[in-house]
C-alpha cells in the first residue's frame, strides 16, 4: 500500500479558491454545531443520569420563545449559506466571453477533446494557465460527467444535447480528470488528466498541432460534403436561411417565438430540422440524424461561428 | 391482563394461538404479520449486507483483484436495490409499525387486516423475485437506473429487477392506505390527534408519502421497461426523448422515499427517549407539525439530486432553497430531543443507546446534507463518496440504528421475553464505533475527489478506503451480535412482564406478548402522551 | 388458524365508512400513477404543439366517441345496479351488473379495433413506426402516450370488469353476504373512477387539433 494520502486535492482554479473558502466556513460551522450537539448530549446524559441528584421538578415541556429562536436562528443561517453558495454557483454558470473554446465528446469509456485549431486529444486536455477555458460537451452514448477535483468543477455530459463547463486554471501541473456519472463496465477507468501549462508552453504545444485543418476548416469541408451549401450556399436557388453570422443571433421562429441561435439550437437544426422552423421558410430541410457523428457536428457548428474566415485554402486541408 | 411474569396462557398470547405454519401464513393478525415482515426484512438485510461486505473487501485495494468490473457494478446495484426497497422502506413501518400502530391507538387490528396480509405477500413475492434476478446475474445500472444506460446499453436483467421493485411498491401503497384509514377511524375514545404518540404521527405522515409517491415510481419503472422492451424513445435523445425526464420522474419519488425511511425512525426515537429519560417529549406539538412539514416539503426538493445534470440554473436555485427549508423541521426535532434530556432521569439501556446514537449521527448526516444543498459545494461533491457518506449517515447511522433501538425496546412486548441487556449495550456501542469508522473517512474521500461507483481507484485514496473497510468489519459484528442474542432470547430469554420499561403508551397496558385481540375492552384515553415524571423516585429498574 | 379474525370495527357503519375512505385514498394513488403520463402529455403538448395536433387527427374520433358513449352508459348502468342492490332488488342488480360488464366488453372490442388499425398504419411506437411528414419524432411520442394511457386505462377497466363478474356471479348464486350492498357501492366507485379517467383521456387524445379546420 502506498503511503501517500490525499486529503486535500490541489486547489488549481479560480473556482477552487472560492469553493475552498466556502467549504472552510461550512466545515467550521458544522463542526461547531455537531460539537455543541454532542457536548449537550454528553453533558445532559451525565448530569441527568438516573440517580444523580439534580433538580428535576417542574421541567418545562415547551416554550414558545425558545422554540421560535431555535427555528428562526437556523433559518437565517441557512439562508446566508444558500445565498453564498448560490452566488458562487451563478459565477460557474456565467461563461466569460473571452474563454478559449474546447469541444468534448464523451463515449464509453474515453474522452475525445478537440481544440478550435483542430488539435485533438484523447482523455487529456492541455490548457494555458490564467486563461478561462470553455468546454462544450456532449456524449455519444450514455450520460457521463466531466469532473476535475483540483478545479472543483463537474458537469454531466448528456447525449443529445450540449452542456457547458468553464474554468480558469491558476497553477501549472497535471490534474486528475474523472468520469463522475456511472456509465458501465469501465466507468472507473474512464479517467484522464488536465495538463496546465504556461501560456508560452501552451502556445508552442498548440502550434505543433497545426498540420491538421482547424475545426472550422474541417467544418467547412463537411458543410460542403454533406450538401449543406446546396441549399444554404450563396448561389443556391432554394429558399433556405442564410447562415453567415447565424451563431448567437436572435432567430424568429415560425411559431412566433424568438430564440437565440446557440450551439444547441444549431445542433438541433441539423438533426431535428422540423422542430424549430425559421419564420418565412417551409420545413423542407431533411434531417441528418444518425448520419453525422458528434465530433463532426461540433466542427460544422464551429464553422458556423467562424464563417468566411474558415474557408481556407482547400489544398491545405487533410482529413 | 397479566402484570406478572407468569406464563401467559394460550388464549392470552397471540404467539401461541395457532402453531401451524398455515396459521402463520394465513393470519389476519397484524402482530403476526409484523413478525413475518421482520423475519423477511432481516433476511434481505443480510443479503444486501453481504453485497456491501464484498464491495468493502474489494475496495481495500486500489486494483480490482477480487471481482471483475461487471460483478462490482452488479454488487453496488443489488446492494442499493435490496437495501432501499426490501429493507429500509418497509423496516420500521411494516415491521414495527404493523405491530404497534393498532395497539398504540387502542384498536384491535388495522382497518384492513386481509389487505395487510396481501401487503406482506406482495413484499415477499417482489423481494424473492429480485433475489432470483440477482442469482441469475442481477442488474448493473445502479439502484437509480439512469437512462439511457439502463434502457439502451445495459446487458443485464434490468427488467426482472424493475419488476421485483414494482411489486414491492404495491406492498408499500397498501400499507400506507391501511395506516391512514386506521389512524383516522380506529382511535380509542379520548385519543385525540394531539394525544397520539409521535410514532403514530410519524407513520401517518410516512403513509401519506407512501401513497402519493410510490405510484409515481411504479409508472416510472413501467416507462423504463417500455423503453427497454419497445424502444419507444421517451428517454432516448436519438428519437427526440430526454434522459433528464427520467431523472425528474425517478427523483420525484426517490427523494420523498428517503423521508419514508427517516420519519418512522424519528418516531421510534421519540418513543424511546421520553421513556428512558422519564420525561415527556419537549415541544410535542412542534414535533408533530415538524413531521408533517418534513413530509410536505420533502416533495418539493427532488431537483437537488440534479444540480449538475444539465437542469436549468433557475430550477437549481429553487431546489436548493427548498432543501435548506426542509432542514428546519429536522433541526427542530433534534433540539427538542436534547431539551427532553435536560431535566430527565436518564438510564442507558440498549434502546436508549441506539436512540442517542441516532441523534448524534442523524445530526451529522443532516449537516452534511446542508453542505450538499449548497449549490457550489455540490458541484464538487456530488457523485463522490461525500454523498455516499451523507446518505449512509442518515440511513444507517439514523434509520438502522433507530430500527434496532425499536426492536430492542419493543422486543419484550413482541416476543414476551427479554434480551440480555449487557449484550444489547455492547452491540450498540460496537455498531456505533464501527459505523463511524466505516463512513466518516468517506467524507474525506469525497472531498479529495474520489468518485462513487468506482471499482478501481488511484492509489492515493487507499488509506481512507482501508479505514472504511476496517470499520465495515466492525460494523458487521455490531449487526451479527443482535442476530445472535435476539435469536437466543426467542427460546431462552427470561419471560417479560407487561411493562418492563415502565413506559407509557397503550401497547404497554397489555400482556407481553399481547392477546390476539390486543384489548379485552377498548381503552379510554384521558391524558396526554408521555405522562412521565422525571422527578419521581426511580428506584426500580425494569423487572 | 387464529380464532376469528380480529374485527377491528365497532359496528357495520364504521366499517362501511372506513372502506369508502380507503378506496378514496386508493383512487388518489391512481391519480399519482397516471400522473407521470399526464405530465409527459402536458410536456409534449407544450413542446410539440403542432405535432400533437397532427398526431391527434390520426386517431379514430368516431370509434373514440363511440367508446365514450359506451363507458358513460356503463356508468349509468352501474349506478342503477348499486341503487337496485341497496333496495335489495338483487335480480335487477345482477342484470344491471351484467349490462355494465357487457358494455365494458364492447369498449374493449372497439379499442381493440382501433389498436389494430393503428398498428396497420404503423402508428405503434415500436420498431415498425413510420410516419410520413415532418415532426415524426414528436408524433411518435404522442402515440407512445396514446398507447400507454389507453392501455393502462384498459387494464384498470379489466380489473373493474373482473370485480363486476365476480359480484354478479356471487349474487346470482345467492351469496348475498359476499355481494353486500356496501361492496357493490365500492365497486361502483371504482368503476366511476375508471370512467372519469376516460373522460379526461378522450379530449386529450382525440379532440386535439380537431376544432375548426
Amino acid at each position: 500500500m502506498s503511503g501517500e494520502l490525499l486529503l486535500f486535492p490541489p486547489s488549481a482554479s479560480t473556482a477552487a479558491t472560492h469553493l475552498d473558502r466556502l467549504m472552510l466556513a461550512l466545515t467550521l460551522l458544522m463542526s461547531t454545531v455537531i460539537i455543541i450537539v454532542g457536548a449537550l448530549l454528553v453533558v445532559f446524559c451525565i448530569r441527568y443520569r438516573r440517580g444523580a441528584r439534580m433538580p428535576r421538578a417542574n421541567a418545562p415541556s415547551r416554550s414558545r420563545r425558545i422554540e421560535l429562536i431555535w427555528s428562526t436562528g437556523p433559518l437565517l443561517v441557512f439562508l446566508g449559506i444558500y445565498a453564498w453558495a448560490a452566488h458562487d454557483f451563478l459565477e460557474l454558470a456565467r461563461v466569460p466571453a473571452d474563454a478559449m473554446p474546447v469541444f468534448v465528446v464523451a463515449k464509453q469509456w474515453m474522452w475525445k477533446l478537440e481544440h478550435a485549431n483542430g488539435r485533438r486529444e484523447i482523455s487529456e486536455l492541455h490548457v494555458p494557465v490564467g486563461r478561462p477555458v470553455r468546454l462544450t460537451m456532449t456524449s455519444q452514448d450514455v450520460i457521463h460527467s466531466f469532473y476535475v477535483p483540483a478545479f472543483r468543477i463537474k458537469q454531466d455530459v448528456v447525449p443529445g444535447r450540449y452542456t457547458t463547463l468553464w474554468f480558469e486554471a491558476t497553477q501549472t501541473g497535471e490534474y486528475d480528470l474523472f468520469c463522475a456519472e456511472y456509465c458501465g463496465t469501465q466507468h472507473s477507468l474512464m479517467r484522464g488528466r488536465i495538463v496546465v501549462m504556461s501560456p508560452a508552453d501552451f502556445a508552442a504545444w498548440l502550434d505543433r498541432g497545426t498540420q491538421q485543418p482547424s475545426m472550422a476548416q474541417r467544418g467547412f469541408a463537411l458543410f460542403r460534403s454533406y450538401g449543406c451549401d446546396g441549399c444554404h450556399g450563396a448561389n443556391s436557388s432554394v429558399h433556405a436561411p442564410k447562415l453567415d453570422g447565424v451563431a448567437g443571433r436572435t432567430v424568429a421562429l415560425a411559431d412566433g417565438r424568438n430564440i437565440t441561435a446557440d450551439d444547441t439550437y444549431l445542433r438541433d437544426s441539423i438533426l431535428l430540422p422540423a422542430r424549430d422552423v425559421v419564420a418565412g421558410y417551409a420545413p423542407i430541410m431533411p434531417s441528418y440524424a444518425g448520419q453525422i457523428d458528434e465530433a463532426d457536428l461540433m466542427a460544422i457548428i464551429r464553422y458556423l461561428h467562424e464563417g468566411a474566415a474558415a474557408q481556407g485554402d482547400e489544398d491545405e486541408q487533410r482529413h | 391482563m397479566s402484570n406478572g411474569t407468569e406464563r401467559v396462557t394460550e388464549a392470552d398470547n397471540y404467539l401461541a394461538a395457532g402453531t401451524t405454519l398455515r396459521s402463520w401464513l394465513t393470519t389476519h393478525d397484524h402482530k403476526r404479520i409484523a413478525l413475518l415482515y421482520m423475519i423477511s426484512i432481516t433476511a434481505f438485510f443480510f443479503i444486501g449486507g453481504a453485497a456491501a461486505v464484498l464491495m468493502r473487501f474489494e475496495l481495500a485495494t486500489p486494483a480490482g483483484d477480487l471481482v471483475s468490473h461487471d460483478t462490482y457494478n452488479k454488487l453496488f446495484t443489488m446492494h442499493g436495490v435490496i437495501m432501499v426497497w426490501m429493507f429500509l422502506i418497509p423496516s420500521i413501518p411494516a415491521g414495527l409499525g404493523n405491530f404497534l400502530m393498532p395497539m398504540m391507538i387502542g384498536a384491535r387490528d388495522l382497518a384492513f387486516p386481509r389487505l395487510n396480509l396481501l401487503s406482506w405477500y406482495l413484499y415477499v413475492g417482489g423481494g424473492l423475485f429480485t433475489v432470483v434476478a440477482l442469482i441469475a446475474g442481477g442488474a448493473d445500472t445502479g439502484w437509480t437506473f439512469y437512462a439511457p444506460f439502463s434502457t439502451l446499453f445495459s446487458n443485464t436483467h434490468v427488467i426482472f429487477v424493475l419488476f421485483g421493485v414494482f411489486v414491492v411498491g404495491f406492498s408499500s401503497i397498501l400499507t400506507g392506505i391501511n395506516f391512514i384509514v386506521t389512524v383516522h377511524m380506529l382511535r380509542a375514545p379520548g385519543l385525540t390527534w394531539f394525544r397520539l404518540p409521535l410514532f403514530v404521527w410519524a407513520n401517518y405522515a410516512t403513509s401519506i408519502i407512501l401513497v402519493l409517491a410510490t405510484p409515481v415510481l411504479a409508472m416510472t419503472l413501467l416507462l423504463l421497461a417500455a423503453e427497454r422492451l419497445l424502444g419507444v424513445g421517451i428517454f432516448d435523445p436519438a428519437l427526440g426523448g430526454d434522459p433528464l425526464l427520467f431523472q425528474h420522474l425517478f427523483w420525484f419519488y426517490s427523494h420523498p422515499a428517503v423521508y419514508i425511511m427517516v420519519l418512522p425512525a424519528m418516531g421510534v426515537v421519540s418513543e424511546i427517549v421520553p421513556c428512558f429519560a422519564r420525561k415527556r417529549v419537549y415541544g410535542y406539538r412542534s414535533m408533530a407539525y415538524a413531521i408533517l412539514a418534513i413530509a410536505i416539503i420533502g416533495f418539493m426538493v427532488w431537483g437537488h439530486h440534479m444540480f449538475v445534470s444539465g437542469q436549468s440554473a433557475y430550477a437549481s436555485l429553487l431546489f436548493s432553497l427548498l432543501s435548506f427549508l426542509v432542514a428546519i423541521p429536522s433541526a427542530i426535532k433534534v433540539f427538542n430531543w436534547l431539551a427532553t434530556l435536560k431535566g430527565g432521569s436518564i438510564e442507558f439501556a440498549a434502546p436508549m443507546l441506539y436512540a442517542l446514537g441516532f441523534i448524534g449521527l442523524f445530526t451529522l448526516g443532516g449537516l452534511t446534507g446542508l453542505i450538499l444543498a449548497s449549490l457550489s459545494a455540490d458541484v464538487h461533491l456530488t457523485d463522490t463518496y461525500f454523498v455516499v457518506a451523507h446518505f449512509h449517515y442518515i440511513m444507517v447511522g439514523g434509520a438502522v440504528m433507530a430500527y434496532l433501538g425499536g426492536v430492542h425496546f419493543w422486543w419484550p412486548k413482541i416476543i414476551g421475553r427479554t434480551y440480555p441487556e449487557m449484550w444489547g449495550r455492547i452491540a450498540a456501542l460496537i455498531a456505533f464505533f464501527g459505523f463511524n469508522l466505516t463512513f466518516f473517512p468517506q467524507f474525506l474521500l469525497g472531498y479529495a475527489g474520489m468518485p462513487r461507483r468506482y471499482h478501481v481507484y488511484p492509489e492515493r485514496y487507499q488509506l481512507l478506503h482501508v479505514l472504511s473497510s476496517a470499520g465495515a468489519s466492525i460494523l458487521a459484528i455490531g449487526y451479527l451480535l443482535p442476530l445472535g442474542y435476539l435469536t437466543w432470547s426467542l427460546f431462552r430469554g427470561p419471560r417479560a412482564s407487561s411493562n418492563p420499561w415502565r413506559a407509557t403508551g397503550l401497547e404497554w397496558t397489555t400482556s407481553s406478548p399481547p392477546p390476539p385481540h390486543n384489548f379485552a375492552q377498548t381503552p379510554i384515553v384521558t391524558e396526554e402522551a408521555y405522562a412521565y415524571d422525571s422527578s419521581a423516585d426511580p428506584k426500580e429498574s425494569r423487572a | 388458524m387464529n380464532a376469528a379474525a380480529a374485527e377491528p370495527f365497532d359496528d357495520v357503519r364504521q366499517r362501511a365508512r372506513a372502506d369508502t375512505f380507503g378506496l378514496w385514498i386508493f383512487l388518489m394513488t391512481e391519480l399519482m400513477f397516471f400522473g407521470p403520463l399526464l405530465f409527459g402529455y402536458w410536456f409534449g403538448r407544450v413542446e410539440y404543439a403542432h405535432a400533437f395536433a397532427v398526431a391527434s387527427r390520426h386517431t379514430d374520433v368516431t370509434l373514440g366517441t363511440l367508446n365514450t358513449a359506451l363507458l358513460l352508459s356503463s356508468s349509468a348502468a352501474m349506478a342503477a345496479a348499486v341503487a337496485a342492490r341497496v333496495r335489495r332488488a338483487t335480480r335487477v342488480a345482477t342484470g344491471l351488473l351484467l349490462i355494465t360488464f357487457l358494455l365494458g366488453c364492447a369498449f374493449l372490442v372497439v379499442k381493440g379495433l382501433e389498436y389494430r388499425s393503428e398498428w396497420h398504419e404503423h402508428l405503434f411506437p415500436g420498431a415498425g413506426f413510420a410516419f410520413a411528414g415532418e415532426d415524426a419524432a414528436a408524433v411518435r411520442y404522442f402515440y407512445f402516450l396514446y398507447f400507454a394511457l389507453t392501455a393502462v386505462h384498459a387494464l384498470h377497466l379489466i380489473v373493474g370488469m373482473t370485480l363486476l363478474a365476480v359480484f354478479a356471479i356471487a349474487l346470482w348464486r345467492g351469496a348475498d353476504e359476499f355481494g353486500a350492498p356496501r361492496r357493490i357501492e365500492l365497486a361502483g366507485l371504482y368503476w366511476h373512477f375508471v370512467d372519469i379517467v376516460w373522460i379526461f383521456l378522450y379530449p386529450l387524445l382525440y379532440l386535439l387539433g380537431r376544432s375548426g379546420a
